[in-house]
Order: C-alpha cells, then sequence, then structure tokens
C-alpha cells in the first residue's frame, strides 16, 4: 500500500516531467512544417494535414534566399557576433585566469562587477547604451563599434564562468612544473594552460556568440538600418508583414541551433575527458 | 608571478565593463534629472521668472523679455523643443507656445502682456507661467515623480495625478508579478525535469540534455513566433481542442494577445534559465545521502523535503534570480504577444524612448527597475555569492 | 598564427564598412512592406531613371530616435524620411528636419502653381505631403447574415445587433475621433468635444461598450490577418492594408466607409543630410503629381495633390480601377474627418497614458 502510494506519486512526477520536456520542446516543431506552406498564412490548412503535396511549397525559402535585406542581415548577425565573440572570449578568459589566483584582492566584488552585465535587465542596458553612444563626441550609436562592443560586454560574463569553473580542475602544478623547466610566463600560458582549459575558452565563447546571435533589444534601439541583424529583422517581419519567411528563418535557425549544441556538447565530453586522473 | 600581475590581467575586462556599463548608466541616471533645453533657450526670461512672485501675472517687462526671446527660438529653431518641455508639465501648451511668435508681429496691442492674451488667454493664466518657470529648473524631480504617478504642481507642490492618468505604478505592480509568477512557474517545472536530468540513466540524461539545449540555443523570437502559431484562434492548440470537442469551433480560446500568452511564453522561453543552474547543482549532490536518509527510517517525501531540497537551493536561488531578472526586463515577448493586459513596465520604457522621445521619463523608469534590480543582486551575493553561479 | 585571421577580418571589414560610397545616391527611410513596394514601383524606379542617382531603401516603424540619435550625436545618415503627420511636426519642432523653403516644387501637369494644387495642410512648414490615407472600420462580410450586414460607424459599438470581437489599435490616435463619430458627434466637432474631460470620457465610453470583445493590435498587418483567421469580425483598419487583402488575396473584406479619418504623411528630408542636393532633388521628383498618382496604381492612397488625384487610373496589378478605392473619393459619402496634427502634439502623451491607464482598470 505503502510502496503503491509513493509509486503513485512518482508516476505522476514523471508525467509531469515528461509534459515540462514536451512544453519546452515542442513549440520548436510546430514552426518547421508551417515553414513549408503554400499559403502566405501561420495556420494548418486540412490539406497539409493530408499532406497534399499541393499545400506545401519552398516558396518562403525561396523568398529569403532572394531577399537582400535578409542577407545583410545575416551578415551582420554573423560579423557583429564573431567580433563580440573574440572581443568578449579574450577579455574574459584573461579575467577568469586571473580571478582564479588564490591571492587576487576583493575576488567576490570584482566577480560581482564582472557577471553584473548579465543580470541587468535587458532593457536597461539598451536604453543606457542608446542615451550614451547617441551623445555627441561619442557618437557610437548606430555604428558596428557601438553594438560590438555592447554585446561584448553581455557577452563577457558567461566567458567569466565557464573559464572558471574549467580552472576549478586545473591542476596548477603543472604549472609549476613547466616553470621549473625554464618556461617564461608567456610559453607557460600558451603551451600548458590555454591547451587545457581551451574547451571552457570555446565553450563561453560559444555562449558569448548565442547572446550576441540572439540579441535584440540593443540592436533595436541602438542599431541604425545598416546594421539590422537576423532577429531585428524577424522582429519587422513578425509586426510588419507576416508571412511564413519568418518561419522559414526560424527553421534554419533551429538547424544552426542544433548544429551550435552538438559542439558544445562534444568539447563538455572531450573536457571530462582531459580532466580525468590518468 | 607577483600579486600585482596576477591581478591585473583582470584590469582590462574590469575597465570594458566600467565603460560600455555602468558609464552608460550613470548617464542614465543624469538624463532622468537633468534638462536643460528650456533655460538655455529662454536664458533672460528664465532669471526674471525666478523673482517673480507668482501670485499675480508677471510684469509687462517680462512678457517683452520672453518674446523676444521666443522669436530668437524661432529662428534658431528651438522653439519646438522650448514648447514641447513646457507641454510636458502643462498639457495642451505647445500650441500656445508655438504660434506666439509668429503672431507676435502682427498684433496691435498697446503692449505686450495684452498682445500675448490677444494670441491665446492662456497667457492671461498663471498656469502656463509656473509651467514655463518649472522647465527652466535644468534639475528636476518631474520624471521621477511622473514614473510613480505624481506630479509636480505648477506651484512647486506634489500632487497625484489623477486617477484616470495613474499607470506606472500599476505596470511597475505588475511587471513585479509576471515576473514573480513566471519564476514559480520556471521553478515547478523545471525543478523535476532538472532532476529527472541529473538523476536518470546516462542515456536518457543525455537525451534529456539534448531537449533543454536546443530551446536554449534557440533564438528568442523564433520561440515567440511559435506560441503566436499554436495560441492563436486558428492556432493549433485551439486546432486541437476543437478535434477533440473540447471547445466548439465558434467559440475557440483566446490565449494570445493577453496576460495567459505573456506568461506562457515566458516561462517557456526562460526555463532554460532555471534547469541549467539547477542541473549543475544537482549533479554534485551524492545519490547516497537521500539513501541515508531511507535507511534511518524517512519516508521519501521527508527524505527529499529535509535533506535533497536543501542541498539543491544554491541552483534554486541561482537560477530563480536569473529568470526573474530577466523576466523584470523582458521586452520582446510581451510586446509581441503581451496584447493590452499582458504590457510591462519595458514597453513604456521603449515607447518614451523611441515614440514620444521623452527620454528624461524613460531614464527615470529605469532608474526605478534597475534600483529593484540591484538591491537584489546583493541580497543574492550576500547569502549565496554570485561566485558560484555556475551554467550547465 | 591562424588565431589572428578572424581578428584581422573584423578590423578590416569595419575599415572597408566606413568607407564612403563613391555612388550617387540618396538614403530614403519609409514604412515597410506593401508601401513600399508601391512607391518604389510607383516612382522611385522612374526617379533612378531620370536622375542617375541611386535610391537606397530602408524601412523603420516610424520611430524617430534613430533620427534624434543620428541628429544629436552630428553623424546623419538619412536623407528623405516618409513620416506620419504627428511624428513629422514633433520632428520638425525639434529641428531634427530640414525646412522645405529651398524646395523648389513642380506645377500642376496643366500649370496650377504647387501652393494651390496641394490640398490644404499638406504642405507644412517642414513636410511635403503625398498620399492621405484613411483609418476607419473594416469587416468580414461572412461573419453577419446577409441582410444584416453593418452600414454606419455606430454599428462597429454595437455588439447586440453585430456581435463578434472587434480589433481596435492600441493608440488613442484616430481611434478616439471614431469613438466620438459614433457617439454622435459631428466630424466638424470632434476637437472641440476631444479638448473637454466630459470629450475623453464620452470617447472611452464608447470605448466601454465593447471593451471586453476588443483584441488590441499594433502593427498595420494584423488586422487583415485577423479578420482572415476571422480572430475578429469588424477591426479599426488602414485603408491600405484592407485594399491589398482585397486585391492580391482575393478576400471577401468589406470597407466601412462611414466615421472615417484621413491622415496624410510627408516626405522630410533631414537636418544635415549627408546628401543633401540629392535629398531635394527626390523631394521634389516625389511632389510631383505623376509620382504621387503612380503610388496610387499599386496602393488605394490619395494623392494630396488635386492633379495628382485627377491622374489615378487603373491598379497596375489587376487593372482594376483604383478610383473606388481611394479613401477621399467624395462617392463614398458617410463621415469623414482629417486628423489634426496640432491637437496631436497637445495632447497625445496625455492621452496615450489615459488610454494605458484605461486599458489598466
Amino acid at each position: 500500500m505503502n510502496t503503491l502510494f509513493w509509486r503513485t506519486v512518482k508516476g505522476a512526477i514523471g508525467v509531469f516531467t515528461a509534459f515540462g520536456f514536451l512544453f519546452l520542446i515542442g513549440p520548436l516543431f510546430v514552426i518547421v512544417p508551417l515553414s513549408f506552406n503554400a499559403e502566405p498564412y501561420f495556420t494548418f490548412r486540412p490539406e497539409m494535414l493530408m499532406l497534399d503535396p499541393e499545400a506545401f511549397s519552398l516558396r518562403w525559402y525561396e523568398n529569403l534566399f532572394n531577399d537582400e535585406e535578409w542577407h545583410r542581415a545575416l551578415f551582420n548577425s554573423f560579423f557583429i557576433g564573431i567580433c563580440a565573440t573574440i572581443l568578449a572570449t579574450t577579455l574574459g578568459t584573461l579575467a577568469a585566469i586571473s580571478l582564479n589566483q588564490s591571492n587576487f584582492p576583493a575576488r567576490r566584488t570584482v566577480m560581482a562587477l564582472l557577471i553584473s552585465p548579465m543580470v541587468t535587465p535587458i532593457v536597461i542596458v539598451g536604453v543606457s547604451v542608446f542615451f550614451f553612444y547617441s551623445q555627441p563626441f561619442i557618437g557610437l550609436a548606430q555604428t558596428y563599434l557601438g553594438i560590438i562592443l555592447s554585446h561584448a560586454m553581455l557577452g563577457a560574463p558567461f566567458v567569466v564562468i565557464t573559464v572558471t569553473a574549467t580552472l576549478a580542475g586545473f591542476n596548477q602544478t603543472l604549472m609549476h612544473a613547466a616553470s621549473s623547466l625554464g618556461a617564461n610566463a608567456w610559453t607557460r600560458f600558451r603551451r600548458v594552460q590555454l591547451p587545457l582549459i581551451s574547451p571552457g575558452v570555446i565553450t563561453g565563447g560559444l555562449f558569448a556568440f548565442a547572446t550576441s546571435f540572439d540579441e535584440v533589444v540593443v540592436v533595436l534601439f541602438m542599431g541604425g538600418l545598416e546594421q539590422r541583424t537576423l532577429p531585428r529583422q524577424m522582429w519587422s517581419g513578425i509586426r510588419e508583414e507576416i508571412n511564413p519567411t519568418i518561419l522559414a528563418v526560424a527553421t534554419l535557425l533551429i538547424i544552426f541551433a542544433v548544429l551550435v549544441l552538438f559542439t558544445v556538447e562534444w568539447l563538455r565530453a572531450r573536457t571530462a575527458k582531459q580532466l580525468q586522473p590518468q | 608571478m607577483g600579486k600585482l600581475k596576477a591581478s591585473s590581467l583582470a584590469l582590462p575586462l574590469i575597465a570594458f565593463v566600467v565603460v560600455t556599463l555602468l558609464v552608460p548608466i550613470f548617464s542614465l541616471v543624469r538624463l532622468s534629472v537633468y534638462d536643460s533645453t528650456v533655460a538655455e533657450a529662454l536664458p533672460k526670461t528664465a532669471e526674471a521668472l525666478q523673482a517673480w512672485s507668482g501670485t499675480d501675472l508677471p510684469s509687462i517687462a517680462i512678457y517683452e523679455t520672453l518674446a523676444e526671446e521666443l522669436i530668437a527660438a524661432q529662428e534658431t529653431r528651438e522653439l519646438g523643443r522650448v514648447a514641447s518641455r513646457v507641454n510636458r508639465i502643462l498639457s495642451g501648451s505647445r500650441s500656445t507656445i508655438s504660434k506666439t511668435p509668429r503672431r507676435f508681429a502682427r498684433t496691435d496691442a498697446p503692449d505686450a502682456r495684452q498682445a500675448f492674451i490677444e494670441i491665446d488667454e492662456d497667457w492671461g493664466e498663471l498656469a502656463i507661467w509656473h509651467a514655463l518657470r518649472q522647465a527652466t529648473d535644468t534639475f528636476t524631480s518631474r520624471n521621477f515623480l511622473q514614473a510613480v504617478d505624481f506630479r509636480l504642481m505648477p506651484d512647486g507642490s506634489i500632487e497625484r495625478m489623477p486617477e484616470s492618468q495613474q499607470v506606472y505604478v500599476t505596470l511597475f505592480i505588475r511587471t513585479l508579478g509576471v515576473s514573480i509568477a513566471v519564476t514559480a512557474l520556471c521553478f515547478l517545472i523545471g525543478y523535476p525535469m532538472a532532476y529527472a536530468m541529473a538523476h536518470a540513466s546516462s542515456g536518457l540524461a543525455l537525451i534529456l540534455q539534448v531537449l533543454v539545449l536546443i530551446p536554449f540555443w534557440t533564438s528568442l523570437l523564433v520561440r515567440t513566433t511559435s506560441w503566436i502559431v499554436i495560441l492563436q484562434q486558428q492556432g493549433v492548440l485551439n486546432d486541437i481542442f476543437v478535434f477533440f470537442g473540447i471547445v466548439a469551433d465558434d467559440n475557440r480560446l483566446t490565449m494570445v494577445h493577453n496576460m495567459t500568452g505573456t506568461l506562457v511564453a515566458m516561462t517557456q522561453v526562460l526555463l532554460p534559465f532555471m534547469i541549467l543552474p539547477l542541473y549543475s547543482v544537482m549533479t554534485n549532490i551524492p545519490r547516497d545521502l537521500t539513501k541515508a536518509a531511507s535507511s534511518l527510517g524517512a519516508n521519501p517525501f521527508q527524505a527529499f523535503v529535509r535533506v535533497y531540497f536543501p542541498n539543491s537551493l544554491p541552483g534554486v536561488a541561482a537560477g530563480g534570480l536569473l529568470v526573474f531578472i530577466l523576466s523584470i526586463g523582458y521586452y520582446i515577448t510581451p510586446a509581441l504577444v503581451g496584447g493590452s493586459k499582458g504590457q510591462l513596465i519595458s514597453n513604456l520604457i521603449a515607447y518614451h524612448l523611441q515614440t514620444s522621445l521623452n527620454w528624461g521619463l524613460a531614464a527615470a523608469l529605469s532608474v526605478i527597475l534597475l534600483v529593484g534590480v540591484i538591491v537584489l543582486y546583493i541580497v543574492y551575493d550576500r547569502f549565496i555569492g554570485i561566485d558560484r553561479m555556475k551554467l550547465g | 598564427m591562424q588565431n589572428h585571421l578572424p581578428t584581422a577580418l573584423c578590423v578590416s571589414a569595419m575599415l572597408l564598412g566606413s568607407a564612403a560610397v563613391a555612388e550617387e545616391s540618396v538614403t530614403v527611410v519609409s514604412f515597410g512592406g506593401s508601401y513600399a513596394k508601391a512607391c518604389v514601383e510607383g516612382y522611385y524606379k522612374a526617379f533612378e531613371e531620370e536622375t542617375g542617382i541611386k535610391v537606397n531603401l530602408e524601412d523603420y516603424n516610424g520611430e524617430l530616435s534613430q533620427l534624434r540619435a543620428q541628429v544629436e550625436a552630428g553623424a546623419v545618415t538619412w536623407d528623405v524620411i516618409d513620416a506620419e503627420g504627428p511624428q513629422l511636426a514633433i520632428a520638425c519642432d525639434e529641428g531634427l528636419i530640414e525646412t522645405i523653403d529651398h524646395l523648389n516644387l513642380p506645377p500642376s501637369p496643366d500649370g496650377v502653381p504647387a501652393e494651390e494644387d496641394f490640398a490644404p495642410g499638406t504642405l507644412t512648414e517642414c513636410g511635403v505631403g503625398k498620399v492621405y490615407y484613411a483609418t476607419m472600420v473594416a469587416y468580414h462580410p461572412a461573419a453577419f447574415p446577409e441582410d444584416k450586414q453593418p452600414t454606419k460607424v455606430e454599428d462597429f459599438f454595437d455588439l447586440e445587433n453585430f456581435p463578434g470581437r472587434r480589433g481596435v489599435h492600441r493608440s488613442p490616435q484616430a481611434v478616439l475621433e471614431i469613438s466620438l463619430m459614433a457617439s454622435g458627434v459631428a466630424p466638424e466637432d470632434v476637437y472641440d468635444v476631444l479638448d473637454t474631460e466630459e470629450g475623453i470620457e464620452r470617447a472611452f465610453g464608447m470605448l466601454e461598450r465593447i471593451k471586453d470583445e476588443i483584441v488590441w493590435w499594433e502593427a498595420g498587418a494584423q488586422p487583415p490577418q485577423m479578420l482572415a483567421d476571422r480572430e475578429v469580425s469588424m477591426t479599426i483598419a488602414w485603408n491600405g492594408r484592407i485594399f491589398n487583402a482585397q486585391m492580391l488575396e482575393n478576400q471577401p473584406f468589406k470597407i466601412l466607409w462611414d466615421g472615417r479619418t484621413i491622415d496624410s504623411g510627408g516626405m522630410v528630408i533631414a537636418a544635415d543630410a549627408p546628401n543633401l542636393e540629392n535629398a531635394r532633388k527626390f523631394v521634389e521628383f516625389s511632389a510631383r503629381a505623376e509620382s504621387e498618382a503612380g503610388v496610387a496604381s499599386y496602393i488605394a492612397y490619395s494623392p494630396v495633390r488635386k492633379s495628382g488625384y485627377d491622374l489615378v487610373g487603373n491598379h497596375a496589378i489587376t487593372g482594376k480601377p483604383m478610383k473606388p478605392h481611394l479613401p477621399t473619393n467624395p462617392d463614398h459619402g458617410g463621415r469623414q474627418l482629417t486628423l489634426s496634427t496640432e491637437f496631436w502634439l497637445d495632447r497625445r502623451d496625455e492621452l496615450v497614458e489615459r488610454l494605458a491607464a484605461w486599458l489598466n482598470r
């Protein structure tokens, strides 16, 4: 009786959990078939459910590949994303290495400062960088540089967090060994430390890239027409001209997300292997 | 490696965050209390009005000074900016001010005061003069007062906004309520999911991880769009309900462009931010702990509440903080699926930033929001420690 | 060494991006969607052909924060902006756009000077009007029995005889005017009434009647979508969007011309526009009667010049006559109100807040 009760409870929680996963992932898969809709609507037509080939078409993908605005948005997203990632990863990795020193002064306060972009409401980040960068003599509003700096700032905390986590498993005696073999600080960093923490650095970089790639509020407030990114273009699309081109973009972005995910998981697995005691 | 050298590697990022985040936030605070437009455009009038009693109409000399400066402002195209600032204090005064210099030359009234009153009888009232004097203050508390539904009366007293114009407090409260609700929903749904990920057999755990991470890596806009597709009246969910006869075809449920839509979409979008920190904490909780509790006679419920849950608290706190703060600043999802009742404070901030160009008010609203978040951040850091935050 | 490649690429791309484009061009910022397409086909192409100046078309949602940021920072990249009435006046007040006194506006084809040919109020201090558009009620005929179709704007607020959900723009502008007309205020008295406390209450009182059935929309693309999906039976909408759904997607929607409000935007030149000369040429070209009529052969917006209106013929794609669809066509009958820019400049922020407060109640 007692075990039966607990089993029922467990089963109920299991079902609830399964619904949780469905809730999380289900919406993504609704989009994919609709991006092949022959009609300019967001709704399933009865013909689509019958799998009538007439109801499906590639016209929205064609639209996408022929539209210069989407090309520019794609270029901007990658350009801004890559530049912001390089900046965030470099600064973030250096900071994490230095924070990992046991004698770092006021570590907790500094950490709180470095993480702060991640926990500042995005609307405030957007509003303040817009006001600040649009002042005379600064003039970075509606420039690539302004957006790259803001995105790098938003992405850096992720790098700090992931690299710090990797460094926690890093064996400092390796550095001492390298030092006793006569390696200078730069060589020690490049030949010993960096290879070992590189999975953490790359994961952090991917987080930073995803942050920039998905960011829309800063671009919306501060970006000019030249700097439109994919999310910004989708934002206009959803509000202005509702048609399944957006869904075609969405489908491609989901595929891209899956690719990124597997890269991250592969790197994680590699780190785990490396950190295992020989 | 000396102490100095070790810590100096963090300096570039510290400087970078200061320059790209803290300085802009500081300039935001300045913008919310400082506006010199009118003082600069009408310097002599500003000075003369400081000495004005405020109980009677100003002297004819002040009218003359104002006429002179308004005409000058019209030539330098400052007039509209002046009028818009005064209009924010006294709604309706924009047209009074902007037509005055144009018509002033054409009147044949004996003196400047009568000329003004002939142009618009509002110039014979005290209200517009009080508003003008207030607008010449370079430092003002007006924006902050307006952001909490109070107003600075022309005579300097503070009064609540009329009920028909009280907006912002309600929106702050609603934003807070929605953020708490979303955080609670994410916790309720996310906790068992994180538990399943952390303690399932390795094959299943991997699949579950992938299921959580795909949405995490998928664009926010993609996910918001998918909720529109699912929840709209001709959407997937309604289709399913109609197919199974749960609702009638002509009585489809409204689930988007209202609060339901906002809550559902925000919860789904933010769920990974709850699950990932929880998961990273749960994987480090030894399974032996609950086993030990059971062997000491605790039933599964007691073992969970007394032993497992307290150990997972740092994850709950980290996930809760992330979700709560992200939802407080939420803009995109409410703007797209919110409808009228699903509007949050950030939507009004965006309105004043982009459309009304009342940047001072946008800044004041943001500063209030920010102060709330900083308090929360400090509390979290005190009790949990921000340096313990982990993502997966 | 390969690590440095992306960095090098970024830096060089940034340098390239900042290098000026030598070609003669003009950057035109306008609303996107079908309106932009109508303008491109209607006359942008003709402008490029005649002058050899390339038109760089950009779309925006009418918000001026970007222009203000550009002007304040002294780095203006926009040349010509297509703006709505009140936004145009705000930009003019704030000194964000040039005044039009340097322009040489073309006379009509039969020689009437521009000042007399443009409808009153469409040539302002800073803007040159282009087309009139209407904000009015549209409905799906299948939502009502054949013998009981809506005929007047009052029907929009009558849930008993005309059941169904209503789409309303979440903005006080035009919505309050339509409400007042439906409450029995004559178009010419609307602004006098709306300037009083009782008038505002009266307008909100009309909305109160249908409040529970209102679906609020924000983007112009939503009303036809909501009608097509039968999410609403009637909606306040912009006539060009409804027209496109009727013409290009064969939707059976009907427009209720009674109680319409009309408004005209205008072409303006950004202060310190980088290509000032080209911008002037472009605005002068826009002001031609042929240009206005060109736009009106793709989308149902009325030219603001009398001579432009007379030139309007058939729809360029379907070949159907355009005049019956133009918002200012006198044959529509019913009540018509021209939006007052001055009123909205004075009262907009207050009424936006009141609408938000009313929605919160």
